[in-house]
């Protein structure tokens, strides 16, 4: 595979649960990634455990992707998101992660 | 191609790869709801087009020849998830089917996702609307609503959506008050999103086939709404 990768370690059961305040990790692995910039290091919520998911960011580099990986679809608030948002305060974003992209916030 | 200079960019040449026209009365091209500005053509955009306008000059084709056969194509698929939205807003349980379980229904009614990625589907209301976009790439459901139109892969629309969803929005012909909460969908490659537009009023007793009509590919994209029955 030639380049590092996040540590993708199987869970038993799942970290998160609908409810939970997570934030996004705000790192830049050199592998491939589908983290966009604008939610890393931001806060959201767990809406719910999506399913397992073949791990895209091994498989773009020629690895099977394998084992699947918990994803999360994760609510922020478009407030937060951009701090000049001009719209109404009740709208939201929706993105779908894989655990190892969150971590627990207080 | 002066055109480009003069215009500024791939939204105005009024060649879409995809198939996505539009022109003006005079037949040139004009800007796109959703899309400010955009990026040049890339080389191999500017080749296509090239080879385009040649097979034009020399007469091998006709001017439209190409946007014809890539709109029918895109037709075609399109009903795909009209079709589904359209037996959806008739059949309460094929509804709550089509929701819980969107992959096995989409495949159960005859059609195959691509690259075998999972489907979710969205259903708009008059509380809670939801707007899909792929801000990293164009991830789109091709078998549902045939290839993306060239809004969706532009980088302004895929800036916009996230940052001014309801200037999008109203670009598209949708005002939506403060009382309806947008969600604005992220896509990823895993997944693709279908959205089920609210149904149109005084549309009691319409068949599965008449309501298809309604449902416009926009819409289920969650950037429009339904098509009014008296604009069809």
């Amino acid at each position: 595979m030639g380049l590092p990768i996040v540590s993708t370690a199987a869970t038993p059961g799942l970290a998160f649960s609908p409810g939970d305040h997570v934030f996004v990790k705000d790192m830049t692995p050199p592998n491939h990634h589908r983290t966009p910039w604008y939610i890393k290091g931001r806060r959201g919520v767990v809406l719910e455990f999506i399913g397992m998911y073949v791990n895209s960011e091994t498989r773009a580099h020629g690895d099977s992707g394998l084992p699947e990986l918990p994803m999360y679809r994760v609510e922020f608030e478009q407030t937060h998101l951009w701090t000049d948002y001009a719209e109404s305060p009740s709208d939201k974003l929706w993105i779908d992660l894989y655990e190892h992209w969150l971590e627990q916030a207080e | 191609m002066s055109e480009d200079k003069d215009n500024g960019g791939f939204f105005d040449t009024g060649w879409r790869p995809s198939g996505d026209v539009h022109r003006g009365e005079d037949g040139r091209p004009h800007d796109h709801p959703g899309v400010q500005e955009d990026v040049g053509l890339g080389v191999r955009a500017s080749r296509a087009l090239a080879m385009h306008e040649l097979l034009i000059e020399k007469g091998v084709i006709g001017e439209g020849d190409v946007d014809e056969a890539i709109e029918a194509v895109s037709k075609r698929v399109q009903s795909n998830g009209a079709t589904l939205v359209a037996k959806a807003w008739s059949d309460p349980e094929f509804r709550t089917r089509l929701l819980k379980h969107p992959k096995e229904t989409v495949i159960e009614s005859g059609f195959v996702p691509e690259h075998n990625a999972d489907i979710i589907v969205l259903e708009n209301t008059a509380e809670v609307q939801h707007m899909v976009v792929c801000t990293l790439c164009s991830c789109y459901p091709t078998q549902l609503l045939g290839p993306p139109p060239d809004w969706y892969k532009s980088f302004s629309y895929r800036s916009r959506a996230v940052t001014e969803p309801r200037a999008v929005m109203s670009e598209f012909g949708l005002e939506l008050g403060e009382e309806t909460e947008v969600r604005v969908v992220d896509s990823n490659s895993e997944l693709r999103f279908l959205v089920i537009p609210r149904r149109p009023e005084s549309t009691d007793g319409w068949s599965v086939q008449q309501l298809a009509t309604l449902v416009n590919r926009n819409s289920m994209i969650g950037v429009a709404a339904a098509t009014e029955p008296d604009t069809v």
